[in-house]
C-alpha cells in the first residue's frame, strides 16, 4: 500500500522529560516511517525506554510534540484513549491480565474499546493468537504459560486492535534465553506483514539482522543513527563504540 | 461425696438443659435466628457494596473526596460499635429524627463494615502491579473500564479473605442489638431467661450462633486457602 501522505508514521519532535531535578531527555527527535523497523540502543538510563513510553503517554512529555499518521499525540484536546488505540505496546514484564485466558487478554480491548460483539473479539482474538503462534493456548490462564508465551500473547493483544504503530519496551528483557527465539521470530513476522515498529532492546544481533535503522541514545539524546551495517561497524562517535563494546563483551 | 457431685451435675443440667424451657422457648429463638439472619444479609450486601464503591471512588485520587473516604474508614473503625449504637439510638430521637431499632442496628453495622471493607479493598488495589494500569491503558481503555475489569478482579481476589472475616466478625455483633431491644437470637434468649428464671435459652442462642456462623467461618478458612495461591 502507497501511503499517500508525505508524513512519517511516527514523529517525536524536540521532547523534553524531567523526573525531579533529572533532565531524562534532552531535546529528542525521531521519526519512523511506514513499516519501517527503528531500534533504539543504549545504556540503561539513557531515556531510551522514557521515550517510548512518552509515545503513548505513559510518561507525559514536559515538552515537544509526538505526532501519529499526522495526528497530534501530544496537546490538549486530544482524545488520549483514542490515540493509544492506535498505539500497540509491549512491556518487558508482559502484563497480561493474570485473571483471564490468553483469548479473553485479547478481547477486553476488542470488546470495551472498540465495542465489538463477543464473536466477533473472539474470532479477531483467534487469529492474532494464531499469528503468534498460541491458538491451542487460548484458554489458559497466564500462569499456565511460559514467559516467552506470555510475551507472545502480550504481542497478539496490542496486535489484534490494528495499531499503525507498535512500540516494544525491551520485549525480551525479562525471558530466559532459550524463550527469546519465538519472540524474536513473531517480531520478525510482523515486520514482513509490513508493521511499523519502535523497538528499546539489547538485543544486538536481533538488530543487525531486522532493523532498518539504529539510534544510539544516551544521556537523554540521541547520539547517532543510521543503517545497523554502519552502526555497528563504523560507528562515527566514541559513545556509540564505547556501548557497543561494553554490550558485545568487547568481541 | 459421690453424691454431691452428682446433684451438682443435675443443677448443671437443669440450668442449661432444661427440656420444658427449651421447647416452651424454641419458637421465640427461631424468630430470633429469622432477625439475625436478614439483618446479617442485609449489612453484608449493603457494607460490602458502599464499602466497594468507596475504595473505586478513593482510586480517582481527588483530594478532597479521598479525605472525607479516609476520616470516614478511620473513624468507623475506631469507635466501639456499642458506642455508635447507642448513640445513634438514643441521641438521634433529640435531633427529631426517629429510627427503628432494626434500622439503628442496620445502618450502624453496614457502616462499620462499609469502612473495613473500603480499607481492604483499597488496600488490595494499591496492591496490583502499576504495569497492569499501564498495560490496559496502552490498549484504549478508559481509567474506570480499567479499574472494573482489570483491577478491581485482582484487588477482589486479594480481599476476599480479609473480607470473609471481617463480615462474619461485624455480623456477629447484631448480637448488640440486644441492648437497643432488636428481637434477635440474644435479645429473645436473655427476655427467655428472665421470664423462666433458666440458662437453657441462653444455651440455646449459642447453639443457634455457632449453627449460623461456622458455616462462613469454615467457608473463610477454605478461601484463604483458595486464594494464597502465587500470583501469575
Amino acid at each position: 500500500m502507497n501511503a499517500p501522505t508525505q508524513r512519517p508514521s511516527l514523529e517525536v519532535r524536540g521532547l523534553h522529560k524531567h523526573f525531579g531535578t533529572f533532565h531524562a531527555l534532552k531535546g529528542v527527535d525521531i521519526s519512523v516511517e511506514h513499516s519501517e523497523l527503528v531500534f533504539v540502543l543504549g545504556p540503561s538510563g539513557s531515556g531510551k525506554s522514557t521515550m517510548l513510553r512518552c509515545c503513548n503517554r505513559l510518561e507525559e512529555p514536559d515538552a515537544g510534540d509526538i505526532f501519529l499518521e499526522g495526528d497530534p499525540v501530544t496537546g490538549k484536546g486530544v482524545d488520549l484513549n483514542a490515540i493509544r488505540q492506535r498505539i500497540g505496546m509491549v512491556f518487558q514484564s508482559f502484563n497480561l491480565y493474570p485473571h483471564l485466558s490468553a483469548r479473553r487478554n485479547v478481547t477486553l480491548a476488542l470488546r470495551k474499546v472498540l465495542g465489538q460483539s463477543r464473536d466477533e473479539a473472539d474470532a479477531r482474538a483467534m487469529a492474532a493468537l494464531e499469528q503468534v503462534g498460541l491458538a491451542d493456548k487460548s484458554e489458559n490462564l497466564p500462569a499456565a504459560l511460559s514467559g516467552g508465551q506470555q510475551q507472545r500473547v502480550a504481542i497478539a493483544r496490542a496486535l489484534a486492535l490494528e495499531p499503525q504503530v507498535m512500540l516494544f519496551d525491551e520485549p525480551t528483557s525479562a525471558l530466559d534465553p532459550e524463550l527469546v527465539g519465538d519472540v524474536l521470530a513473531v517480531m520478525r513476522e510482523l515486520k514482513e506483514t509490513g508493521m511499523t515498529m519502535l523497538v528499546v532492546s539489547h538485543e544486538m544481533q536481533f538488530a543487525r539482522e531486522a532493523a532498518d535503522r539504529v539510534i544510539i541514545m544516551d544521556d537523554g539524546q540521541i547520539v547517532e543513527q543510521g543503517s545497523p551495517e554502519r552502526i555497528f561497524e563504523n560507528p562515527n562517535h566514541a559513545r556509540t563504540r564505547s556501548f557497543l563494546s561494553r554490550v558485545t563483551g568487547g568481541a | 461425696m459421690e453424691t454431691e457431685a452428682l446433684s451438682g451435675l443435675e443443677r448443671f443440667a437443669q440450668t442449661f438443659l432444661n427440656w420444658e424451657v427449651l421447647v416452651k422457648y424454641a419458637p421465640s429463638i427461631l424468630a430470633g435466628v429469622g432477625v439475625t439472619v436478614w439483618l446479617s444479609v442485609l449489612i453484608i450486601l449493603v457494607g460490602m457494596t458502599l464499602g466497594t464503591l468507596l475504595a473505586c471512588l478513593r482510586a480517582y485520587r481527588v483530594g478532597p473526596l479521598s479525605f472525607l473516604i479516609v476520616v470516614f474508614a478511620d473513624v468507623f473503625r475506631a469507635l466501639p460499635p456499642l458506642v455508635v449504637i447507642l448513640l445513634v439510638f438514643f441521641g438521634l430521637p433529640n435531633a427529631g429524627i426517629y429510627l427503628s431499632a432494626f434500622m439503628v442496628l442496620f445502618v450502624v453495622l453496614t457502616l462499620i463494615l462499609a469502612a473495613f471493607a473500603e480499607e481492604i479493598l483499597w488496600a488490595g488495589i494499591t496492591s496490583v502491579d502499576k504495569g497492569q494500569w499501564e498495560a490496559a491503558r496502552s490498549t484504549g481503555l478508559g481509567f474506570t473500564q480499567t479499574l472494573g475489569y482489570v483491577i478491581l478482579p485482582q484487588a477482589m481476589r486479594l480481599a476476599i479473605p480479609p473480607l470473609t472475616n471481617r463480615a462474619i466478625a461485624i455480623t456477629k455483633m447484631t448480637a448488640l442489638g440486644t441492648v437497643i431491644g432488636v428481637p434477635d437470637i440474644l435479645n429473645q434468649a436473655t427476655t427467655a431467661q428472665s421470664f423462666s428464671g433458666n440458662a437453657s435459652p441462653l444455651l440455646l442462642a449459642a447453639l443457634a450462633y455457632v449453627l449460623l456462623f461456622l458455616p462462613f467461618v469454615i467457608m473463610s478458612r477454605w478461601l484463604e486457602r483458595r486464594y494464597s495461591w502465587k500470583k501469575a
